[in-house]
């Protein structure tokens, strides 16, 4: 990847109260920087809730509506049609909502909103489970592991739901992957999304450590080794059909990326080669989408 | 301008005469002529006005929300389930401090699914934020639109619009249409105090801890004890402007009257006739129409109902375990009072069963003959 330079402003202040190692605290500090100031952020009920501080302070420099947590899309568009009606248009609406916002209770606003091809960036920071009420599982919670609900006698029985597929087959202008440990992939494909109109779709993995029991200094390792295990491939997808995949030349076995995870600690031998499979059929089906 | 159109074409009237800027809807009967009406006179493109067609009422609301927060007058409709469906998003939108306007339609809540009036479904909704004002005609519903505007922008708290479903929704009458040079004069445009700018960011609706939230309560509470006078001066001007008022209660009949039936909406001009009948043939009694439902008009009514000995209330809703709303709510405003008139509940009209001239006569003769209700719950027409 060609070297960039990433921006030096910082719109996300000191004094906010994330964990020691939130992936989620990197993913904001970069998506910011590639915003800039003239953005509104909408946040459904998140981890985001509650690490910018408590009324009257806050860390953020941008816009930020705190919203209900079914309601990133549609108060978005609420957002976006107010400005428009105020002649500006190009004030960016984004939503900031976690896997549980975007995958399970707020999945009916965001497909509405990208019915409807808002002109909004929708963000969805997956850190794999309900993180902020003390990781319990969501559709985005990866197969066999761990979470308070899922606890290691039955873990996670299903897969982590397709949600770029079904974001891709709303046929959205764009949608793309990203990770905290490249950096200036994440910001470029922000930067490519602040230049098209319409809905566009950021899927960004963001390692949890209380939630995914890492210790607080592997986040961005784990990120790098999420993408290098073809677990998180990074990839775009525009107008539905044409995929773009930025493919990682250093494969590891799916292994390394586990177990460095302690929700991942109760897997056997049979469970790890069950989930390579599974890795390997989900890599080949996008594969098989991006030849299309 | 005079023109003979249903209560939901009333509507639609009134949100352009408004001057609205962002609908967001979703269609549920019988509210859905009001949406279809506004598509059509969107699409005309005579107006500055964005129509979400939302997936769903909840994200209506949501969508009302955020184009709220960023500073236009905004508007939706709904009726029944749709309303239930938004209950969370209502106490956003008060919370929040947002003057949106919505209209209900009234309809019953299922199952046995009905899609015929009664007024559980916005009743169920009393203790949401929302100020609540019931219709009794066409009229009244979109002159009470343009006023709900002004209320609502000067005490920054949403507004809930009430008509009956069919009885008004569907059914035509003369209204008379200010012109929108008129109403301009009346409604000015909106000025939020906290627009969206990004030159100066800020954070809204985020988190209070115990130490702060109390108070952001008590002042939804303080905003709430503002709205009779706001209501009064609003009415006032409209009534200078337009030679109609309303009142948030409106008592009709004779001076003074032993027996005082309390109706809302349309039950009331039912209520009208048979009280005009029943003073004819020399009794004493007079209608009392609450139109203001939150805040409750509790000095107002304490103020019209003196020397009245029993209070006959019709509620077409029921709160299941107590019983009418509407009698509930007046029997705990009167309870301060030194004049303490018995509350007779009278519960009709459950799911759009008609409220006839009959069942009125034979509440106001039930509570005549009886000195005391034979029980918390009347009810009145009732298939036994």
């Amino acid at each position: 990847m060609k070297n960039m330079e990433i921006p030096l402003s910082e719109n996300l202040g000191h004094g906010h109260l994330a964990c020691a190692g939130c992936g989620a605290a990197i993913s904001m500090r970069l998506t910011l920087k590639a915003l800039g100031e003239k953005t509104v952020m909408v946040f459904p009920a998140s981890c985001w809730s509650i690490i910018p501080g408590f009324w009257p302070y806050s860390s953020y420099r941008i816009t930020a509506i705190h919203a209900g947590f079914v309601t990133g899309g549609a108060t978005a568009s609420g957002v976006r049609a107010a400005l428009d009606i105020r002649g500006d248009h190009e004030t960016l609406v984004t939503v900031w909502a976690g896997d549980g916002a975007t995958f399970d209770i707020g999945l009916q606003a965001l497909s509405g909103a990208a019915e409807r091809n808002e002109d909004i960036i929708y963000i969805c920071n997956d850190n794999e489970g309900y993180m902020n009420t003390g990781t319990q599982r969501s559709s985005a919670t990866p197969y066999l592991a761990w979470t308070t609900t899922t606890p290691v006698m039955q873990p996670k029985e299903n897969p982590k739901k397709d949600i770029m597929a079904i974001m891709a087959d709303h046929q959205i202008p764009y949608a793309a992957t990203a990770t905290i440990a490249y950096p200036e992939d994440l910001i470029k494909k922000m930067e490519k999304a602040k230049k098209i109109r319409g809905s566009r779709f950021i899927h960004l993995l963001s390692p949890c450590p209380p939630g995914w029991r890492t210790p607080s200094e592997v986040s961005v390792k784990i990120s790098r080794l999420a993408v290098r295990s073809r677990v998180f491939p990074l990839y775009e997808i525009e107008n539905g059909r044409t995929y773009t995949i930025q493919e990682e030349t250093r494969i590891v076995p799916v292994r390394e990326y586990l177990k460095l995870q302690g929700r991942f600690s109760h897997l056997t031998e049979k469970d790890i080669e069950e989930i390579q499979k599974r890795v390997d059929d989900t890599w080949e089906r996008l594969m098989k989408r991006a030849r299309c | 301008m005079k023109r003979v159109i249903t209560g939901n074409q009333a509507v639609a009237y009134g949100v352009i005469l408004s001057r609205v800027e962002v609908i967001s809807a979703y269609p549920i009967t019988p509210q859905t002529t009001i949406v279809e009406e506004l598509s059509e006179l969107i699409a005309s493109g005579r107006l500055n006005t964005r129509f979400l067609k939302v997936e769903s009422e909840h994200s209506a609301m949501a969508a009302l929300i955020g184009a709220s927060t960023g500073g236009v007058r905004c508007f939706t409709a709904t009726s029944s389930h749709g309303l239930a469906y938004m209950h969370e998003m209502l106490h956003w939108a008060s919370g929040a401090r947002l003057p949106i306007v919505m209209v209900n339609v009234n309809r019953a809540i299922g199952p046995p699914w009905n899609i015929w009036n009664d007024q559980s479904d916005s009743l169920s909704q009393r203790d949401t934020g929302w100020i609540q004002f019931y219709c009794e005609n066409n009229q009244e519903v979109l002159d009470t639109i343009l006023q709900a505007y002004r209320i609502a922008e000067s005490v920054k708290l949403p507004v809930m619009v009430v008509l009956d479903a069919y009885v008004l929704s569907h059914t035509s009458e003369p209204v008379e249409i200010p012109s929108m040079d008129e109403v301009d004069a009346f409604l000015p445009p909106y000025c939020p105090e906290f627009p969206i700018d990004t030159q100066e960011p800020r954070s809204y609706s985020v988190i209070a801890t115990p130490e702060h939230f109390f108070e952001f309560r008590y002042k939804v509470q303080k905003a709430m004890e503002e709205v009779p006078e706001v209501v009064k001066k609003v009415d006032n001007e409209f009534r200078a402007r337009f030679g109609r008022g309303y009142g948030a209660i409106e008592r009709y009949g004779k001076e003074e009257a032993e027996v005082l039936l309390i109706t809302s909406g349309t039950v009331t001009s039912t209520s009208g006739i048979v009280i005009r009948k029943l003073i004819e043939k020399g009794r004493s009694v007079a209608g009392v129409k609450i139109k203001r439902f939150r805040p409750f008009p509790s000095e107002e009514i304490y103020k019209v109902i003196r020397g009245a000995k029993k209070l006959a209330v019709i509620d077409r809703n029921l709160s299941p375990g107590v019983g009418g709303i509407f009698a509930h709510e007046l029997r705990a405003s009167l309870y301060s009072g030194e004049e303490r008139p018995e509350v007779f509940g009278f519960i009709s009209g459950l799911g759009g069963r008609d409220i006839t001239p009959d069942l009125i006569e034979e509440a106001i003769q039930y509570t005549w003959e009886h000195p005391r209700p034979e029980g918390e719950i009347l009810w009145l027409g009732l298939k036994k």
